[in-house]
């Protein structure tokens, strides 16, 4: 067994390293990936090891990397992009949604997008406009698209070398402020499903379902609760599209009440989502309605406001409570 | 005809991935070719400071005839001070009071030499660098870092300046430039727009899309691309194949490529393109020649991808020494207009840093304003929530 301590950067870098090792139809294509190694590094070296036709450094043209993604997939090749931050996708959008997501099903199954989408999204580093955005919702309502995220190093690795193999076009959040957290990788395991959720920590009490970069402030929210006497279970849900619905109501069934975490605007978003099926699906053994906590209906802010926009530990302590209180 | 296409695209599949190998290090030469020769450009002061004359020049030296020495002081002052405060807002990022900072170190005359070209009634598309034009447009310099300090995503009304906010998203402000411009000539005024942008934000489909309106409805634009050879770590040449300034032709406007370190011919083309425009003669692309001598921002490491030789042989041409070197060799400034400059160059750094340091954060509320113009009851409902909550810590809940 083959486990390494390592950053969730560092994993995701492993992970393009064992895709291109092991397909030679992967490419790597983005801005700057290639000498640089990308703005976060997460390319670094594997163009050095790999060449120029491998790890493709692009025109500074998001529709044109997507689109031309598209085109490569079409003639055999699996093409893994890199867009440099979530705002600026939106160049990509149109090749995204009328394009690449439904290729498959015009095609009558005849093709397939074997295109990967990297993005490193979502606030917490302090950045200016455009580069701390939660856009997962907007794409995981497109049919067609297969929306995941990451939250730790392990799935960091594997998540992304399922993606690459999928036949389906994915996009593939990595959550930027925890590319520095630390975790362990057993290169050698056999990994949960791309679309399972997760039980990240167990609990009784009530569930809290997050995926990404809102996973660790809910693990620590259940740790906090706990020193009260308060037993969270957290969901890890890995992926917005599909989401495991079966993976979560085991959860919800057994302790009865369910808040769901993002950084997104929680209007019209995944927890929306959530919230209408899961009542659905638990109604009778619903003790609270379905709680979401997440961002408000205005632009990301100044950096100097995202702690307070940002939901943190006490915004997720907060609906426990009142989820409790029902 | 069918017979035809089958027989070309045989060979084509099956000489396989040699042969792509070989198409692309042809380009790769071609591309070295065309992107390193020594460019065409359009300059009236040489490196060392000397007025040149020249075919190249001879159309666009007349739009400089006026300048008088203390004009050239004038200039000189402007890119010294944009120098300075530049450094300043560096430094300040280095001392953790901004997040980030993108330097024009290197690109001042080709800022201050369009700015200056520029009438006040008419309107500026910046990106995110383009402090020395802000400067020459009256914008107050501390206004451009609330925005890179992280307390505001602007900082300034467009509108008092007719400069626009900063565009982050490569290249879209050459859209809101060319509609700018369409309306100006539906107005029937005579002011002219002006859009800065980057060679690498010259790749994006927004670019090309602002080229073919302001071809097509003929618009009073002048697109004006700052070529400081790189975008973040790739070369010109992983944009384009052709000198930028080409591209034009192909839309059917002219392009010309000036020398993006000589501050008045960056005047004169400036002023040339500004005055066809509002001639009713339609867009202009000027590519200033230049170069970028710092990191792309405070987040970023050069020496990852360029290396020192390159950066040693561009600081020859540094543009604020080539307008000394004229000035001192003229006689067009003494001691005295240097050490004054440096006395005024301190007071505003000083300036700089007691904003910067004071500069408050937002309030939090701050997160629900301006959000809609009419009001939304969406936020409004999300806004006392958000109150009632904060509210609940004071109260010690
Ligand atoms: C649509 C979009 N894609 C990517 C980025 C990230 N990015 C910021 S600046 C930059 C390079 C820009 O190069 P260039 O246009 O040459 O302008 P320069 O910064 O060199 O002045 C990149 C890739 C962005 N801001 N917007």
């Amino acid at each position: 067994m083959a486990v390494e301590k390592m950053s969730i950067a560092k994993a995701l870098n492993e992970s393009l390293r064992k895709a291109l090792e092991t397909d030679p139809k992967v490419l790597i294509m983005g801005e700057d990936v290639g000498k640089l190694g990308g703005v976060f590094r997460i390319t670094d070296g594997l163009q050095k090891d790999f060449g120029e036709e491998r790890v493709i450094d692009t025109p500074l043209a998001e529709s044109g990397i997507v689109g031309t993604a598209i085109g490569l997939a079409l003639r055999g090749y699996r093409p893994v992009v890199e867009i440099q931050f979530d705002g600026f996708v939106f160049p990509a959008y149109d090749q995204i949604v009328t394009q690449l997501a439904k290729m498959h099903a015009r095609a009558l199954g005849k093709i397939k997008m074997p295109v990967v989408v990297r993005i490193p999204y979502a606030g917490g580093i302090g950045a200016v406009e455009h580069h701390s955005e939660s856009p997962e919702a907007l794409f995981a309502h497109v049919p067609g698209l297969k929306v995941v995220s990451p939250s730790n190093a392990s799935d960091a690795y594997w998540m992304l070398q399922q993606a690459i193999l999928s036949d389906d076009p994915v996009i593939f959040f990595e959550p930027k402020r925890r590319y520095w957290d630390k975790g362990e990788v057993d290169v050698d395991a056999i990994p949960d499903a791309l679309h399972a959720a997760r039980v990240a920590r167990e609990g009784t009490d009530i569930t809290l379902a997050a995926y990404g970069p809102m996973v660790k402030v809910c693990l620590e929210a259940a740790a906090a609760a706990a020193e009260e006497g308060k037993s969270v279970e957290v969901v890890d849900l890995r992926s917005m599209s599909p989401i495991d619905f079966d993976g979560l109501q085991v959860s919800v069934e057994k302790t009865r009440r369910l808040v769901v975490v993002h950084e997104a605007p929680v209007f019209l978003g995944t927890g929306a989502e959530i919230a209408a099926r899961i009542t659905e699906r638990c109604f009778y053994h619903l003790e609270a309605p379905v709680l979401r906590v997440g961002g408000f209906h205005a632009p990301y802010p100044p950096a100097r406001l995202e702690d307070e926009y940002l939901p943190g530990l006490d915004r997720v302590l907060d609906a426990v409570d009142r989820s409790l209180a029902y | 005809m069918t017979v035809e296409s089958t027989a070309a695209r045989k060979p084509r599949r099956s000489s396989g991935t040699k042969r792509a190998a070989g198409a692309a290090s042809a380009a790769k030469a071609a591309a070295a070719t065309a992107q390193n020769a020594e460019p065409q450009l359009v300059q009236l002061l040489t490196p060392e400071g000397e007025r040149v004359e020249s075919a190249e020049n001879a159309e666009f030296a007349p739009f400089v005839a006026d300048i008088t020495t203390e004009d050239l002081r004038g200039l000189y002052r402007d890119m010294v001070l944009t120098r300075r405060f530049d450094g300043e807002a560096t430094a300040l990022q280095r001392q953790g009071e901004l997040g980030l900072w993108a330097s024009l170190l290197g690109q001042e005359a080709a800022q201050i030499g369009s700015g200056r070209a520029l009438r006040d009634d008419d309107y500026v598309f910046p990106t995110y660098r383009e402090h020395g034009v802000a400067w020459c447009r009256g914008v107050d310099p501390t206004n451009l870092l609330g925005m890179f300090r992280g307390v505001n995503h602007g900082g300034w009304d467009p509108t008092i300046n007719n400069f626009h906010l900063y565009t982050i998203v490569i290249g879209s402000q050459t859209l809101h430039a060319t509609g700018y411009a369409m309306g100006v000539a539906k107005d029937g005024a005579d002011s002219a727009v002006i859009a800065y942008f980057g060679d690498g934000a010259s790749s994006q489909g927004d670019v090309a899309e602002a080229f073919t309106f302001s071809a097509v409805y003929n618009s009073p634009v002048v697109f004006f691309c700052q070529n400081n050879q790189w975008a973040i770590s790739e070369p010109t040449e992983r944009q384009m194949r052709v000198p930028l300034y080409q591209r034009a032709q192909g839309f059917g406007f002219p392009g010309v490529r000036v020398d993006g370190n000589d501050v008045l011919a960056c005047l004169a083309v400036t002023r040339w393109a500004l005055e066809r425009a509002r001639r009713g003669e339609g867009p202009t692309l000027v590519e200033a020649f230049t170069y970028r001598m710092g990191a792309h921002t405070t987040s970023d490491d050069p020496t990852k991808y360029r290396r020192d030789e390159e950066t040693a042989a561009w600081e020859a041409k540094d543009p604020i020494l080539r307008l000394k070197a004229h000035l001192l060799a003229t006689g067009g400034a003494d001691e005295a207009f240097f050490e004054g400059l440096e006395a005024e160059s301190e007071t505003l750094g000083k300036r700089v840093r007691e904003v910067v340091r004071a500069m408050p954060d937002p309030d939090t509320m701050a997160i629900f304003e301006n959000v809609y113009a009419d009001g939304h009851a969406l936020v409004d409902e999300e806004r006392a929530q958000f109150a009632a909550y904060l509210a609940s810590f004071e109260e010690g809940h």
